[in-house]
């Protein structure tokens, strides 16, 4: 009987015509967008590999981090000031216009610092697991695909077929030209 | 749009990375020189600590001299760096590529020198976590939120913690490639968990390009609160001289132009020194010039505005600062001499392409904008205190003290070599940034021209 995990395949192109060849080939072998990553130093704009739209949520993170700052900074300020009032010529002991420039700084803040763990969220990082090859931050293009055991042949022929410079799965280089490691 | 950066990935690699990966001699020359001013200015302030602030030129009724000038001025310095960048990257202008990281890095450790000043200046730095933070609950000691020594810090600290993780976020990429191209495993291995695992995949590019602008749009508010708070330090107080509305934007636009200069003035060193001709040409010179054209007239705009405001009141203790700041030795010296070098000098030369485009010339009148710049924020912080008001019975004049003038030194030392680490340990231009343009970038032809375009998604 066949193992069901999925085992991940990578191989590198020179030009991105042959890597956006390559997924064509993977999307008509029946893999999808879930199965493919297409690795780059650079980011090139996108569908320029015929893949699907990236689909985030990165933009509601700014405004829950800032309604979450905004809390923080009112619970801090307004707090502070009630635990120690201190009485200056008959002002109130919260002035709004005096908490104005904090709760402005807490919002703010906290609207970054959700930012950036969305970053990471939808980067998903820190990542340790994926296939990658050093070549790929030289200019090659890699094309990623996860199958499961049965299915690796199809991904293998689809690959090869558009000229990869490497073919590589987690054992090593599954091809034996010249140069390739 | 400009002309693109012609080179391939590995050429581009390479030029990029040549300095982090490199040891050249004169960088323990250079490094040497700047931590033994540092080494002075630490024994100065360790002086102070054990021996009070009489090692400062204070005198009533001035007690805010070069120190607070200096966290000023280094504030300013801080901004347009930021600036930039932010705007760079929201409006997508093409010529931004090799300009961001270095900015913003200056930000970031112009701020962080900025921030010593106020401390040392206190005399008893430990004590100003019980005036800024509100967390000594056992003796109920909580900080006064109406002051803006307290809103201070909170902008400060928003400033400089969401700088540092725009660059860190920025850096993601350029961290994956200093990870792959790592000349030893143990840099190799820093480098990758830096990196986080970064490997370039579309969906990380995409969120790459979208933190990008939030991040920018989010930053560009907390740039403009951080000067207008620094500013409120001073139009709060009831001192002629300084409390006036139109300190908060005359404030970040004298930021905008002292950051801005600063930046070019980095930008040739970096050119030269870690050999970026390729990625730094006349052109990027010539854009920043340009900006810098308009922000200086503003600034100027805005000084007069200052003046005009002063002497329209009638007030005679305004009238009176006034008076001293621009009729009165010594005074007069350094307003005309700010004035001059900050606007009258570089504004007319920059007017002309062929100084704009001058990587010499570029450099002098940048340096010239900020000791103008520097000398401005002096001429507004003393002479204001200078005033003698009729309830003061001991007067002295202000004489900045040799350890000013080392804290001082030791400042631009301590930029300087921030910056400096900072290329040596890490890419200092955005190297996947520049990669994209060249990817990004054609030339088209209309009528009989041949010229630079890009595509843009």
């Amino acid at each position: 009987m066949q193992s069901q995990a999925k085992r991940e395949l990578l191989a590198l192109y020179e030009e991105p015509d042959q890597a956006a060849d390559a997924v064509e080939r993977l999307h008509s072998a029946g893999f999808d967008d879930n199965d493919i990553e297409i690795l780059s130093s650079t980011p090139y704009p996108e569908g320029a590999f015929g893949e699907g739209h990236t689909k985030h949520r990165l933009f509601a993170f700014p405004f829950a981090g800032a309604a979450c700052g905004m809390a923080v900074g009112i619970a801090w300020i307004v707090g502070a000031q009630v635990s120690l009032p201190i009485i200056t010529g008959g002002k109130p002991i919260v002035a709004v216009p005096a908490i104005i420039q904090i709760l402005y700084e807490g919002t703010l803040l906290g609207a970054v610092l959700f930012t950036v763990l969305g970053v990471l969220f939808e980067s998903r990082l820190p990542d340790g697991v994926g296939l990658y090859d050093d070549r790929i931050s030289e200019g090659y293009i890699g094309i990623s695909v996860m199958a499961r055991e049965r299915r690796l042949p199809d991904a293998q022929i689809a690959l090869e077929e558009a000229s990869p410079i490497d073919l590589l799965s987690k054992e090593g280089s599954l091809m034996h030209a010249p140069g390739t490691t | 749009m400009q002309e693109p950066v012609v080179a391939d990935t590995k050429t581009s690699n390479r030029e990029l990375l040549d300095f982090v990966f490199a040891w050249p001699a004169w960088f323990f020359a250079v490094g040497g020189a700047l931590n033994g001013l540092l080494v002075a200015a630490f024994w100065v302030v360790i002086l102070m600590l054990m021996c009070g602030l009489q090692f400062l030129g204070y005198s009533h009724p001035v007690y805010w001299g070069f120190l607070i000038v200096n966290f000023v001025f280094w504030i300013g310095v801080s901004h347009a760096g930021i600036m930039v960048s932010a705007i760079l990257r929201l409006t997508q202008a093409e010529w931004r590529r090799p300009v961001t990281r270095a900015a913003e890095v200056l930000t970031i450790f112009s701020l962080l020198t900025a921030v010593q000043f106020p401390l040392i200046h206190s005399g008893r730095p430990w004590r100003t976590m019980y005036w800024t933070f509100p967390y000594d609950w056992n003796r109920g000691a909580w900080p006064n939120p109406r002051s803006p020594l307290v809103w201070d810090p909170s902008a400060i600290f928003t400033y400089l913690t969401s700088t540092i993780l725009f660059v860190y976020v920025a850096l993601l990429p350029d961290l994956a490639l200093a990870r792959d191209r790592a000349p030893n495993p143990v840099s190799r291995a820093i480098y990758g968990v830096l990196a986080m695992g970064f490997r370039g995949t579309t969906r990380q590019w995409r969120i790459q390009t979208v933190a990008g602008l939030l991040l920018s749009a989010i930053i560009l508010p907390i740039f403009v609160s951080v000067h207008s708070i620094v500013s409120w330090d001073f139009a709060v107080t009831s001192v002629p001289g300084w409390h006036n509305t139109i300190f908060a934007p005359y404030f970040v636009i004298g930021a905008v132009h002292s950051g801005v200069s600063a930046v070019v003035t980095v930008m040739i060193v970096m050119r030269y020194a870690f050999g970026l001709k390729r990625f730094i040409t006349r052109d990027h010179i010539d854009s920043l010039a340009r900006l810098l054209i308009v922000v200086a007239t503003v600034w100027l705009f805005f000084f007069l505005l200052d003046f005009f405001f002063g002497l329209y009141g009638t007030e005679p203790a305004e009238v009176d600062t006034w008076q001293r700041r621009l009729v009165e030795p010594p005074w007069v010296v350094i307003a005309i001499t700010f004035i001059i070098c900050a606007y009258i000098i570089p504004v007319p030369m920059w007017m002309f392409r062929a100084i704009r485009r001058n990587f010499f010339w570029m450099f002098v009148t940048t340096i010239l904008v900020n000791v103008g710049m520097w000398l401005e924020r002096y001429m507004v912080v003393v002479p204001a205190l200078e005033r003698k008001s009729g309830l003061t019975f001991t007067y002295g004049d202000y004489a900045p003290s040799l350890s000013e003038f080392i804290l001082v030194a030791a400042s631009f030392a301590l930029v300087i070599l921030g910056f400096l680490t900072f290329s040596k340990l890490l890419p200092i231009m955005p190297a996947a940034d520049i990669k994209e343009g060249q990817i990004l970038a054609d030339r088209i032809r209309v009528g009989r021209a041949n010229v630079p375009a890009a595509m843009r998604e």
